[in-house]
């Protein structure tokens, strides 16, 4: 056949035939949803997806998709993700991963992958908590949190996964929530089609270990405060009547009343692209309660992807000294002969 | 390429013609000793001679100036003969120092050559190498042909004129100690002063320099009248055709490249640096023309984790590390066993425990690689015998790893990476290919299975991007057939039996144990590994004398050759020789119920035929 036109593919297309086995009322359900609902509108072929997961309750997505996939190893999908998307660059490639899969047992691999730039596409479901071995404190848990591991509260300082990701110079960086469904889709759909690595934190609530971890950032009473979606040559606007705005005091950012003598002029605008990661990395702190936490796209750059360099080298080396010849390589040097 | 000086010498000094020679430079680890023992190696191959050779250095890059710990030593064991071994005790020793003639003298044979740097035995370096009195001038060394060359003053002079520091004038004396090592063996300088010529292109004074140190290295040995005799060792009679030298490391690394060729397949190779193993990294990475993608990782995880990565992606994929690294692959490997994806690990075993003796050998890793995973978790493994064999070790694990889609461990160790001997170059055309297919979509309309199986139990290699056969692999046990997730207790059962099976069924294509020498009688010598030239050479020694002694030596460790237990109860004694506690003993008495006799030593050093000879002296009649 000369041709063959793509089938037009619905969500559901991309569902397995896999019971999903998440808990009711789960959060991963709707990313799973939104999961689907992108990829029927990227126009690539299902065969060249692949979904690469580590373990963790969310590292079971990869059986729920249609596509190809690899359920791996605690912390290590980055890792598995690399050796495919660099013998592989043709195919779509995304880690899926939770809070303590990529950020404590693969921590070391998070940053190496972010750092190299491969293009991939990184979906931590950070639900605060260790779902899959019920209930332990993660390295996003709170100061204090109280768990099956942590009686008497936990003392280690959580980590910000937006400002590790920006720390090892991430080109994309984004965060989105659970049951936000169409910021998430939208989200999804640019991290997909950012070439480089993209790495989006997705607030997931786990109803069974730690539900309303994000409360307040979900709740219809409470999000307008709490949460503020930034956009590329925006100014920075939140509250329940778009009455709260941030501005920059030097480094510092302030939130600060609009009208009274300050308007949306005075306030800070966002440059997902600017080439420092100073304005990514400083929205990355800005934390609940004393800020509204940053949703949306904090940072998309271009920069050179470790794939792609990788096998520009391999097709210089070929232009350069030709196709390796084993025999020329065996005889190359120093040889004799025995008669 | 005989020189004019060769004929020259052979008029003025008496020549000997000997069977072979054991040479051993040593000297302080900056000394240059490692390079001296390969330009004789390499110009003793290039002459044609047999060549064995056993490079032994300090885990320190710089230990203190002249002291015991940092004596580097490199030993070359040449040959008109079929040699096995770099060499027991040796026919001439080069020491550069106090500390390398007291940590390498014991090994000189009596009557030896014995040449010393008497430059370097001022007061200093003798109380640093903790000698009371200085050894050239008591009789301690009166057993030997002793050589006092004042080789800084010399290497000094030669190079004197060049606008050279004295530590740079000083560090062309190993091309002095070449030069006079040369002369002694009737060797030709060409080879290394083409050496010099390429690395030091871009130094011209330094290329000068090394080249006047070393033609005065010679000249000295030619008219100086302390020596009265050089040697000359013919060519060895090996089979006919062209050779190379190769280390054990080069040859793994091209017996890969040469595996990926003839399944028409690029190589990926995740790899993190460990020593003895870096050399494999090293030498891959720098063929990137014949389709050779490799990845430094950020450890050993990542690096065998890409890999399986890169062999569900389709490619050929590899892991290269040393037993530290193997540890840290446990889980992965695991992994792999359970994807059943086809992938190569190769351990390039080195003393241990932990960190044990880095730059030292030892084959103790065996036990971890069998069963250092967590689970019923069998793996095929295979084991080089010597540097050359490494290379055609390399095919033979891939060819495995392909057709039953399982991971293949590769053995090597310290002492076959880094030793050589002569590599008889073969023609790519004559291998014999590694056929390998993806399917290319479901047959029939029938669903694709992925876990459905062919006859020696192989699954079905679909590689993403294949329409029609999109599935997900995963460490969760899977049914038969579909490779679904299931926790049924049956299902589980029956999939431990079958990747058992399917480990086992490799068995059926590699072929009967071979026996050197008599299929029964008193004494079988059963190795694996390194040891295999000491082996050898000594079940040849017992032989010739006599003795109703074979040897059987192991390539595959897991499984065992079908006809292994049939050799093993036709001899009265099993001996087996091992640089480990006894880890094969221990696989043999189990799954052949016999009692078997170890020689264990775990020393950092390879087996002395004699010590082999003399444990299997006890055990005849
Ligand atoms: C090597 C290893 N160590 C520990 C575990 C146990 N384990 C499984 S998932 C998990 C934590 C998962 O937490 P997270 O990544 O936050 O995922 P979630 O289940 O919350 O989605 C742990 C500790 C394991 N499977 N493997
Ligand atoms: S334990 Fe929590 S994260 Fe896991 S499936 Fe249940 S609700 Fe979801």
């Amino acid at each position: 056949m000369a041709s063959v036109e793509l089938p037009v593919l619905k969500p559901g297309d991309y569902g397995s035939d896999q019971d999903v086995r998440w808990c009711p009322g789960c959060g991963d359900y709707s990313i799973l949803a939104q999961m689907k609902k992108v990829m029927a509108t990227l126009g690539w072929p299902r065969e060249k997806t692949v979904f690469v997961s580590g373990i963790g309750c969310s590292s079971r997505f990869p059986y729920y998709m249609n596509t190809y996939g690899m359920h791996s190893i605690h912390g290590r999908a980055p890792a598995f993700a690399t050796g495919i998307k660099s013998c592989r660059p043709d195919l779509n490639v995304f880690v899926i991963t939770g809070d303590g899969d990529a950020l404590s047992i693969g921590g070391n691999h998070f940053m190496h992958v972010v750092r190299r730039n491969v293009n991939l596409n990184i979906i931590l479901f950070n639900n605060r908590i260790y779902g899959l071995t019920k209930g332990q404190y993660s390295p996003t848990s709170e100061l204090g949190k109280v768990t099956k591991s942590t009686p008497m509260g936990a003392i280690d300082n959580p980590m910000n996964p937006l400002s590790l990701a920006i720390g090892c110079e991430a080109t994309f960086v984004a965060r989105s929530i659970d049951v936000h469904i169409k910021h998430l889709a939208d989200t999804l759909k640019r991290a997909a089609e950012h070439p480089g690595v993209s790495f989006v934190e997705v607030y997931q609530n786990c109803n069974v270990f730690n539900d309303g971890a994000y409360k307040y950032a979900t709740d219809k009473a409470l999000k307008a405060d709490n949460i503020i979606e930034i956009e590329h040559g925006k100014p920075l606007i939140f509250g329940q009547n778009r009455e709260k705005g941030i501005r920059l005091n030097g480094m510092q950012p302030e939130v600060v009343e609009l009208g009274k003598g300050i308007t949306e002029d005075d306030l800070l605008f966002h440059d997902e692209t600017s080439p420092q990661p100073t304005l990514a990395y400083l929205l990355s702190r800005m934390r609940y309660p004393e800020f509204p936490e940053p949703i949306g796209v904090l940072r998309c750059v271009d920069a050179p992807r470790y794939d792609d360099l990788l096998n520009e080298q391999v097709a210089q080396a070929r232009a350069e000294k030709g196709e390796g010849d084993l025999d020329k390589l065996f005889n190359s040097g120093d040889t004799w002969t025995v008669e | 390429m005989s020189t004019e000086f060769e004929s020259e010498t052979e008029q003025s000094k008496t020549v000997l013609q000997i069977e072979e020679a054991t040479v051993r430079f040593c000297g302080d680890s900056g000394d240059g000793m490692q390079l001296a023992g390969t330009q004789l190696t390499n110009t003793s191959a290039l002459a044609g001679n047999d060549i064995a050779t056993f490079p032994d250095f300090p885990a320190e890059i710089r230990a203190p100036r002249g002291t015991l710990a940092g004596v580097s030593g490199f030993q070359v064991h040449f040959a008109s003969t079929d040699i096995y071994t770099p060499g027991e005790s040796v026919d001439a020793m080069v020491a550069m120092n106090p500390a390398a003639l007291k940590t390498n003298v014991a090994d000189l044979k009596p009557g030896g050559v014995l040449i010393v740097n008497s430059d370097a035995f001022d007061k200093k370096s003798l109380e640093q190498a903790g000698y009371a009195t200085n050894p050239l001038e008591d009789e301690s060394l009166e057993g030997f042909q002793l050589f006092q060359v004042a080789m800084t003053d010399l290497t000094r002079r030669a190079v004197d004129g060049l606008d050279l520091s004295q530590k740079e004038a000083d560090r062309c004396r190993n091309f002095f100690a070449m030069g006079l090592a040369f002369w002694m063996y009737g060797r030709s300088l060409d080879p290394t002063l083409r050496f010099i010529e390429s690395k030091f292109k871009k130094l011209p004074a330094i290329a000068e320099a090394n080249r006047r140190a070393l033609t005065a290295g010679r000249n000295y040995g030619e008219t100086t009248d302390a020596f009265v005799s050089s040697y000359r060792v013919e060519k060895a009679k090996l089979p006919a055709g062209k050779y190379r030298n190769m280390t054990g490391n080069q040859a793994l690394a091209w017996g890969l490249m040469t595996a990926a060729k003839l399944s028409q397949k690029d190589l990926f190779l995740g790899s993190y640096p460990i020593t003895p193993a870096s050399d494999i990294l090293h030498e891959l990475s720098r063929y990137k023309n014949f389709g050779v993608r490799t990845f430094q990782a950020e450890d050993e995880i990542a690096a065998v984790c890409s890999a399986i990565g890169a062999a569900y992606s389709g490619h050929m994929a590899l892991t290269t590390s040393s037993g530290p690294g193997i540890a840290l692959k446990g889980e992965a490997m695991g992994l792999a066993v359970m994807l059943e994806l086809p992938l190569l690990i190769v351990d390039v075993q080195r003393g241990g425990p932990s960190t044990g003796l880095p730059t030292k050998t030892e084959q103790a890793d065996l036990l971890q690689v069998m069963f250092g995973r967590n689970g019923e978790c069998p793996m095929p493994v295979i084991a080089a015998r010597s540097p050359a064999d490494c290379f055609d070790v390399g095919i033979e694990a891939w060819r495995i790893a392909a057709r039953f889609m399982t991971p293949v461990m590769i053995l090597s160790d310290g002492y076959l990476a880094n030793g050589s001997e002569p590599w008889r170059i073969v023609n790519f055309k004559e291998l014999e290919p590694i056929p390998i297919k993806h399917p290319e979509g479901p047959v029939d309309g029938k669903p694709f299975l992925a876990y459905e199986r062919d006859e020696l139990l192989a699954r079905p290699w679909a590689i993403p991007g294949t329409p029609g056969l999109m599935h997900r692999v995963g460490g969760l046990e899977k049914a038969d057939g579909t490779g679904n997730v299931s926790y049924d207790p049956k299902n589980h059962q029956h999939m431990i039996n079958t990747r058992a099976q399917k480990v086992k069924n490799v068995a059926k294509v590699i072929g009967d144990q071979e026996v050197m020498g008599e299929a029964s009688g008193d004494l079988l010598v059963l190795s694996w590994g390194g040891p295999y030239g000491s082996c050898r050479t000594a079940v040849a020694k017992l032989q010739s004398q006599g003795h109703k002694v074979s040897h059987a030596h192991l390539r595959w460790l897991n499984p065992f050759p079908a006809n292994l237990g049939e050799i093993l109860r036709n001899f009265k004694k099993v001996l087996i020789p091992e640089l480990n506690m006894g880890q094969l003993s221990m696989l043999i008495r189990n799954e052949f119920m016999i009692d078997t006799v170890s020689l264990n030593k775990v020393q950092g050093k390879p087996f002395h035929v004699t010590e082999i000879i003399e444990k299997a002296k006890t055990l005849l009649p």
